[in-house]
């Protein structure tokens, strides 16, 4: 089951959500998890995989041959993103601003363009060992396989990143994916094809606001989808009035706390540190896989 | 005209409670809220919409299924996966970079113009303010930041307003990189946890690449003041100026659900830190020519 993790505001919470429900669930479950915050990825400074290096990703952008060029301009009004440019009959490129739709080599009447690849980020690796066994004090096995995209800084363009780690997604077992914040392309491009959506918001009118934007991207994308409050009683009840209203079900809270807060800041994450919460983590796996199989099960319906 | 940029890399570490308080304390500013996907601003600043613009982002293809062969020619030539076997085209995928249109041998392709969001000009009781509204599901927020700074750069003109106060989206991509080019100076918006310490690091490589001098502010400092430490130390290495320490305050949320900034709200440590900081900044761009 491949669940995504967003929240429309940033800093609600959605690393912490990933990263201690996926070592909770080792118990239970193979684990992969995908840090899709391809500009900010912080899901392994919790889980501390060592990483290799698995690809480069590129995208092609335009290298235009001055002796062929006749300087007709084509490619410039024919590009959407202001990347080339005429000046004194030459091309310019700024690749920076390239998309990579390949448009100005198909409309050059001279064959005068060519591409080139450009590195705009890559995709790393590795495993995690699990929660240890209370009683016997062994590593459980399987592990968690562990991937993250990383956009170059200075880089626009996230969406072919995330793209590239998805196609490294599992067909089964538990698959977590830890989303960008707000709701635009990057954000759709990691929900796509998700089973269910957890979205994490904190009891606050930006959390709120923000809570409502991402519940118009979940319902539009129809995914099955619930809420998690974080940092619980740090300010009112209008989140919880909200989902009522809306017949969100709020799937588990999180209180604010000092030594949550402290935890998190050492990167330390805090089920293995507070005996109490894997079984909370492992019940709300339990409930989601109930309303994402209730949710499949009603459009088979639809569609018979 | 001076412009000063919020950013944090790490989403919700405090950029929106910062600039608000800013807002209250700066005597002849424009504000603009960059963060045209998950904007918060506004719902302390309660602008006053004056007028509202529509914004057209990326263009969007359109087929005309009774000249479709069904050739696939679109299907092959899409770099952005946005044309499926069926050929259907899928609208958030879609960059309106027109290669289908170009490629297609019977003309079945347009390329239609999409409305992707709205533009306000506004007015607030700290002055004028620029913001948007990029509806859920959209491409080119980059181009909406860059829609959003024309307008503040229009009204500072127009009502000879001396700096424009943006609040930056989080990340660093597109739409930051769009927040913050040609800048006077980015505030980054940290906090002491590795999160918070690791996006910092990656934010202010895209500030040095585009050449922006930043300044930091540590939010919460008193969470862990060991990071809080190290955040120094790695800025002072770095040449970026600390410019102010937040302690950790519940009055920060009380403030934002009354609608109100921090400074307005009350006068405790929190208030006090905001307003030196942001002298410190005032005369540090007073020295930037």
């Amino acid at each position: 089951m491949k669940v995504t993790v967003a929240s429309g505001k940033g800093g609600t919470g959605k690393t912490t959500l990933v990263t201690n429900l996926a070592l909770s669930l080792t118990q239970l479950e193979r684990v992969q998890v995908l840090d899709c915050d391809v500009e900010e990825p912080n899901s392994n400074l919790f889980l501390g995989a060592e990483l290799t290096h698995l690809e480069n990703i590129e995208i092609m952008t335009p290298v235009v041959d001055a002796e062929k060029c006749d300087g007709c301009g084509k490619c410039v009004r024919f590009c959407q993103y202001n990347s080339l440019a005429l000046a004194k009959e030459k091309v310019l490129v700024f690749s920076e601003m390239c998309h990579g739709c390949g448009g100005c080599k198909l409309v050059c009447p001279q064959n005068a363009i060519s591409e080139e690849p450009r590195t705009i980020g890559v995709v790393e690796g590795g495993n995690i060992g699990a929660l240890m066994d209370k009683e016997t004090k062994e590593i459980q096995t399987p592990h968690i396989e562990f991937l993250q995209g990383l956009l170059k800084p200075s880089e626009p363009m996230a969406v072919p990143i995330i793209k590239a780690l998805k196609k490294r997604m599992w067909d089964d077992g538990a698959v977590l994916l830890d989303a960008p914040p707000g709701t635009s392309c990057p954000v759709i491009e990691a929900l796509r094809g998700s089973d269910f959506c957890l979205l994490v918001t904190e009891p606050t009118p930006f959390g709120l606001h923000d809570l409502k934007l991402a519940v118009d991207v979940v319902r539009s994308m129809e995914i099955p989808f619930g809420v998690i409050i974080n940092r619980d009683g740090a300010g009112n009840d209008e989140v919880r009035k909200y989902c009522s209203n809306e017949s969100i079900r709020v799937l588990l809270s999180i209180p604010e706390s000092m030594e949550i807060a402290k935890l998190y800041s050492d990167g330390i994450p805090f089920v293995t540190k507070m005996d109490q919460w894997p079984v909370r983590f492992q019940n709300l796996w339990s409930d989601i896989e109930k309303m994402a199989s209730a949710a499949q099960m009603a459009k088979v319906g639809e569609v018979k | 005209m001076k412009q000063l940029t919020v950013i944090s890399g790490k989403g919700g570490t405090g950029k929106t409670t910062v600039t608000a308080s800013f807002a209250a304390l700066a005597e002849n500013a424009v504000l603009a809220d960059c963060d045209v996907d998950a904007a918060d601003l506004h719902l302390i600043l309660k602008p006053e919409v004056i007028s509202t613009h529509d914004f057209f982002g990326l263009k969007l293809a359109h087929i005309d299924y009774d000249l479709c062969t069904r050739c696939g020619q679109c299907v092959r030539h899409c770099r952005f996966d946005a044309i499926d076997d069926d050929i259907n085209i899928i609208a958030d995928r879609c960059e309106g970079c027109g290669v289908c249109q170009f490629v297609c041998p019977v003309d079945a392709i347009s390329m239609k113009e999409r409305l992707s969001g709205h533009s306000h000009i506004s007015s607030t009781r700290f002055g004028p303010m620029a913001h948007a509204r990029l509806f859920t599901a959209e491409e080119a927020s980059g181009k909406l930041v860059a829609v959003v700074r024309n307008n503040a750069r229009i009204l500072a003109y127009e009502q000879k307003r001396g700096i424009i106060i943006i609040d930056g989206p989080p990340g660093i991509g597109c739409p930051v990189i769009s927040a913050i080019s040609g800048v006077d100076i980015c505030l980054i918006v940290t906090e002491p946890s590795l999160s918070g310490m690791h996006d910092l690091e990656r934010v202010l490589e895209v500030t040095a690449h585009f050449k922006i001098p930043s300044l930091v502010c540590i939010n919460k400092c008193d969470i862990n003041p060991d990071n809080s430490a190290k955040i120094k130390s790695f800025c002072k290495e770095a040449g970026v100026g600390v410019v102010g320490e937040l302690v950790y305050d519940r009055s920060v949320t009380q403030a934002q659900i009354k609608g109100l900034s921090v400074v307005e709200y009350d006068d405790g440590e929190v208030s006090q830190s905001l307003k030196a900081m942001w002298n410190r900044i005032m005369e540090i761009l007073d020295q930037i020519k």
